[in-house]
């Protein structure tokens, strides 16, 4: 058994952040951090370790579907893994995210903020309860679409979680296959 | 005595790491952020890390059927 880092309890970080997100949505804002670090890592020095050591979710899911059981554990289909899919939900993923960026976009350029948090890019749930009223509208409709993506990315996780292995959502996170196209770009094909 | 099996990585490895916590050893490790690795002298083929590997790529062969398994970095 490995001695546990601080790093290890990061999924406390992650669950933090939906809850908060939850009582004020202006505090999605603070996933970008789970953006740029990945990022960043693998631009600088080509490596996963945001993958490896610091992904709270993944470490959530490891918790929920290991530890607590709620993983059937089974094998996930082999196209999961493979580059085409990863490849491609990538692309549907950043599409997705553009297309938040452009809504928000709209909102600046003087349209009405949409109070919405859209679950799997297609459910609306009205998000009015939370007081945006503190910061510009565009600020806001960022966070409304930033949560959203953070909220659905969570709940694909939780579910192929359920079907599959723990952290099968590693198998096709868009940040994953992000990061590891950054490192094959950085040091050739493979060895 | 030498172990008999070892763990073989799978071309689409994903490079989460997974493995890489649950080998009791420390035999493998991520390259580059590429792919997993494991290091054919420490490794037992005790199986830990093909259980958890989400992308299930990990299998646990004989070592006979990999040629200089006991050289070479697998």
């Amino acid at each position: 058994m490995q001695k546990k880092r601080w790093y290890d309890y990061l999924w406390i970080w992650s669950s933090v952040y939906l809850i908060l997100g939850f009582f004020n949505i202006l505090f999605a804002w603070l996933g970008l951090i789970c953006f740029i670090l990945p990022l960043m890592i693998s631009i600088v020095w080509g490596n996963k370790a945001y993958c490896n050591h610091y992904c709270g979710r993944g470490q959530l899911f490891e918790l929920l579907g290991g530890r607590l059981g709620l993983s059937r554990n089974r094998k996930p289909p082999k196209f999961l893994s493979s580059p085409w899919f990863r490849y491609g939900f990538l692309t549907f993923f950043m599409t997705m995210f553009g297309l938040m960026l452009y809504n928000t976009w709209l909102v600046v350029s003087g349209a009405p903020l949409r109070e919405v948090v859209t679950l799997l890019w297609v459910f609306k749930l009205p998000w009015n309860w939370t007081n945006t009223a503190a910061v510009a509208p565009g600020v806001a409709q960022f966070a409304f679409g930033f949560y959203s993506v953070m909220v659905t990315s969570t709940i694909l996780g939780l579910i192929t979680m359920v079907l599959f292995r723990p952290r099968s959502w590693c198998t096709y996170c868009p940040m994953g296959t992000m990061t590891q196209g950054i490192c094959h770009l950085k040091h050739g094909k493979d060895d | 005595m030498a172990a008999k099996k070892i763990a073989i990585i799978g071309k689409q490895c994903v490079a989460c790491g997974r493995c890489v916590r649950e080998c009791p050893l420390g035999a493998l490790s991520i390259y580059k952020g590429l792919r997993a690795r494991v290091e054919a002298q420490r490794c037992v083929g005790c199986g830990k890390c093909e259980k958890v590997c989400p992308a299930a790529i990990i299998e646990i062969k004989e070592r006979q059927v990999i040629p200089n398994a006991e050289k070479a970095l697998v």
